[in-house]
């Protein structure tokens, strides 16, 4: 009787020293990382040295650290015994990913929806106010319908042709060269895209030479130069969905193209013995074949065009009625200084992306990896 | 029709459209990398295609037209026009133009005569002049000169791999642990982390933004490189931990099961086994976030702000774009210098880059 009850002590006791353990050893490994890091990082930010040298001594602490870390605490560890060694190695594996991930993205939805219920200056709480202005804003109005653009002409015509050109390359002897080239628009930053099209819409004097492609072709062809980005509101948005797509198109071929490949060769062979035409064999075989594919990079997609951010800012800072969700952000919390107005913006874009979340962990409980 | 000569017409209906399609797709990108190589006149006066033949009105003689009224028609080789006809340009019947340049109160009147002609003046002046930090001296064609401030984007340059080598090690070291550890130990709450992680997949980094930067401001981060790295770490880590889970669960259970047995502790068992046999799937996310921090913008803009001493390269080349958007000539060699590095290593490691593509396409 008296050995149960001391067992059950005991058990209690280690179930709360493990536990504790294992909370303090989730937090030491991030805060001795901080440290650490902390001290290189004064180093970095004082130091007048030659840049180069600078440059090398930031990426050998940056990387060297953070491994150097990793070995300490699993060396403090495993000076524990075996049983302890098992309850909390776990955590120096997984903790500062967990501690990283709750920093940085988890918690902050919760802070930016609590700013986002308060006025500009972050003082008085206004409770939903700025979603009421924000849904009813005339220039966010216009925001939500660029953005809508965006998805609707953009999205679209990037998964269209990523198909598209995934089942012409797929017939071709040139297909990896062809792919490459196709492709290769996505190593580029967008900000570099951004200036790889304002050289194409440049625009100068009739009287000039035009040095940008579409007015040389407009004015070869007897046309007036012109200013496309700030053409005819809303369809200058055209010429900035443009560039997505340029840069896009790459990403959706390069997975269909797989899945493509993926498609049993026997299936195909049988429908054209059949009869069937190659438009036949496109709609009734290949596209239902790789349906998930599709629902996959579409969604990939659609997410991609929701944030676009960069373009937009590099090529027109969202003038001429050009805004989206992300410039938008931007302007209202790091130029207008309107923080709670900033916010909801944000969550507002967080909100957007909710079914694709929901989808995605659906997805994660039917596999059952777990 | 015989089944040769469909195929014939089926391969040329294919190549002949892929090839178009490649054209459009390319003739962006050449159209910078031929004029970052132009002189700054050139650029301004001509588009880039100028350097194929070409027929151009070329100088033929000059006319000073003191004494004729830009108001009323004037006479010039014997062709009367007026001011405006003049300003467009005029063309004789032997096949010279009569073009009057600038004003009416300051013009000149050209007359010009058209060439075959291919504008090939190259040069590496553009390059030198972007990369530059210090002020630099440009002259003209007419002799006038002026001095400029250079962008420094050598300086620019090493900021970014100062930016873009830890922010992809850093995660990828972090996300190998996680994963290793949700794959192949058990502790309380694994799989609520592990939602949570494929939760975060998609969540968009602009949430993030702000109470990040209020830590930043609280800590005194802002603008330095630590800031940057841990932004980006935090924003890769889910598709990281996500994908290398998804890799490092599937490997199989003997090999680690059998270095148990030998008395080798997780640690080992990772650093030793775990890491070398996950080279494919470390090697496609590391080409992936590299080309990702490379090419952020957003990130860099909040958290290094104006400091212009860890500004990295696309920071830069938006500065040029916004306040000398007409300076082709910086904007074409700058353009290009943020992109030489991603597509040497996008186009040596594209199979590794289109793996990790097809195995996480879901951020």
């Amino acid at each position: 009787m008296q050995a149960t009850q001391e067992k059950e002590k005991n058990s209690i006791a280690d179930w709360f020293i493990s536990n504790v353990g294992r909370i303090l050893i989730s937090l030491f490994v991030p805060i001795v990382t901080f440290l650490v890091l902390w001290q290189g990082f004064i180093f970095l930010r004082d130091s007048e040295a030659n840049k180069v040298l600078i440059a090398i001594v930031a990426i050998i602490w940056g990387v060297g650290g953070v491994g150097l870390l990793f070995f300490v605490s699993n060396w403090l560890i495993e000076k524990l015994s075996p049983d302890w060694v098992k309850r909390l190695q776990p955590f120096v594996f997984v903790g500062p990913a967990i501690a990283i991930l709750f920093w940085y993205l988890a918690i902050p939805t919760i802070r930016t929806f609590w700013i986002s219920l308060f006025d500009r200056t972050s003082l008085n709480f206004v409770w939903f106010q700025n979603y009421v202005d924000v849904f009813t804003d005339r220039l966010m109005l216009e925001t939500f319908r660029n953005n809508l653009m965006w998805i609707l002409f953009g999205a679209t015509s990037a998964v269209v042709l990523g198909l598209i050109i995934a089942v012409l390359a797929d017939r071709s002897k040139f297909e990896n060269l062809a792919k490459s080239l196709i492709f290769l628009p996505m190593a580029i930053s967008m900000v570099g895209a951004g200036v790889v099209w304002n050289f194409i819409y440049e625009v100068k004097d009739i009287a000039d030479a035009q040095i940008g492609l579409l007015n040389a072709i407009v004015v070869a062809f007897g046309g007036q130069p012109q200013a496309w980005t700030a053409l005819v509101q809303p369809w200058n948005n055209i010429f900035l969905i443009v560039i997505m797509v340029w840069l896009q198109t790459g990403y959706a071929m390069v997975i269909f193209s797989a899945a493509i490949k993926g498609i049993s060769e026997e299936i195909l062979e049988a429908a054209r013995i059949d009869g069937a035409t190659e438009f036949q064999v496109f709609v009734r075989i290949i596209i239902p074949s790789i349906q998930g594919t599709i629902i996959t990079v579409s969604t990939t997609v659609i997410i991609f065009t929701l944030k676009i951010f960069d373009v937009v800012q590099v090529m027109t800072g969202g003038q001429f009625g050009t805004h989206v969700i992300a410039t938008q952000f931007y302007r209202q919390y790091f130029t207008n200084r309107n923080f709670g107005f900033g916010s909801t913006i944000a969550i507002v874009l967080f909100i957007a992306v909710i079914p694709v979340m929901i989808y995605n962990l659906r997805q994660f409980r039917e596999q059952e990896a777990f | 029709m015989s089944g040769k000569q469909q195929k014939f017409w089926s391969d040329f209906f294919i190549n002949g459209t892929l090839l178009i399609i490649v054209i459009i797709w390319t003739i962006p990108t050449v159209g910078v990398l031929v004029s970052s190589f132009r002189t700054r006149f050139d650029i301004g006066t001509s588009g880039w295609w100028a350097i194929l033949p070409h027929r151009e009105w070329v100088l033929l003689d000059e006319i000073d037209p003191t004494g004729q009224d830009p108001d009323d028609s004037m006479t010039f080789e014997g062709i009367t026009a007026t001011f405006e006809e003049f300003r467009a340009g005029v063309e004789t019947e032997d096949g010279l133009r009569i073009q009057w340049i600038g004003n009416k109160s300051l013009g000149k009147v050209q007359v010009q005569e058209k060439k075959w002609l291919m504008r090939t003046d190259f040069t590496l002046e553009n390059y030198s002049n972007v990369l530059t930090g210090k002020r630099y001296e440009i002259t003209m064609p007419d002799g006038s000169t002026s001095v400029q401030q250079g962008d420094d984007f050598t300086g620019a340059f090493l900021n970014s791999l100062t930016v873009a080598i830890p922010a992809t090690v850093i995660p990828i070291l972090i996300a190998a642990f996680a994963a290793y550890g949700f794959a192949w130990m058990n502790f309380p709450g694994r799989k609520y982390l592990f939602t949570m992680v494929v939760a975060l997949l998609v969540v968009p980094l602009q949430i993030a933004l702000v109470p990040i930067l209020k830590d930043y401001v609280a800590l005194n981060l802002n603008g330095t490189y630590l800031s940057v790295w841990l932004a980006h770490t935090g924003f890769g880590l889910p598709l990281a931990t996500y994908l290398l889970f998804n890799y490092i669960s599937t490997l199989p259970r003997d090999i680690l099961e059998s270095a148990f047995i030998d008395g080798a502790s997780h640690f080992t068992i990772f650093t030793r086994l775990i890491l070398p046999l996950s080279v494919p799937a470390l090697a496609s996310f590391a080409i992936f976030q590299f080309l990702w921090v490379w090419n952020d913008y957003l990130v860099a803009l909040i958290f290094i702000g104006s400091k212009p001493d860890v500004m990295v390269l696309t920071m830069r080349l938006a500065e040029i774009v916004g306040s000398r958007g007409s300076d082709w000539h910086l904007l074409t060699s700058g353009a290009f210098i943020t992109m030489i590095l991603p597509l040497a290593v996008f186009l040596g490691l594209q199979r590794f880059f289109v793996r990790g593509l097809l195995a996480g396409s879901v951020k």
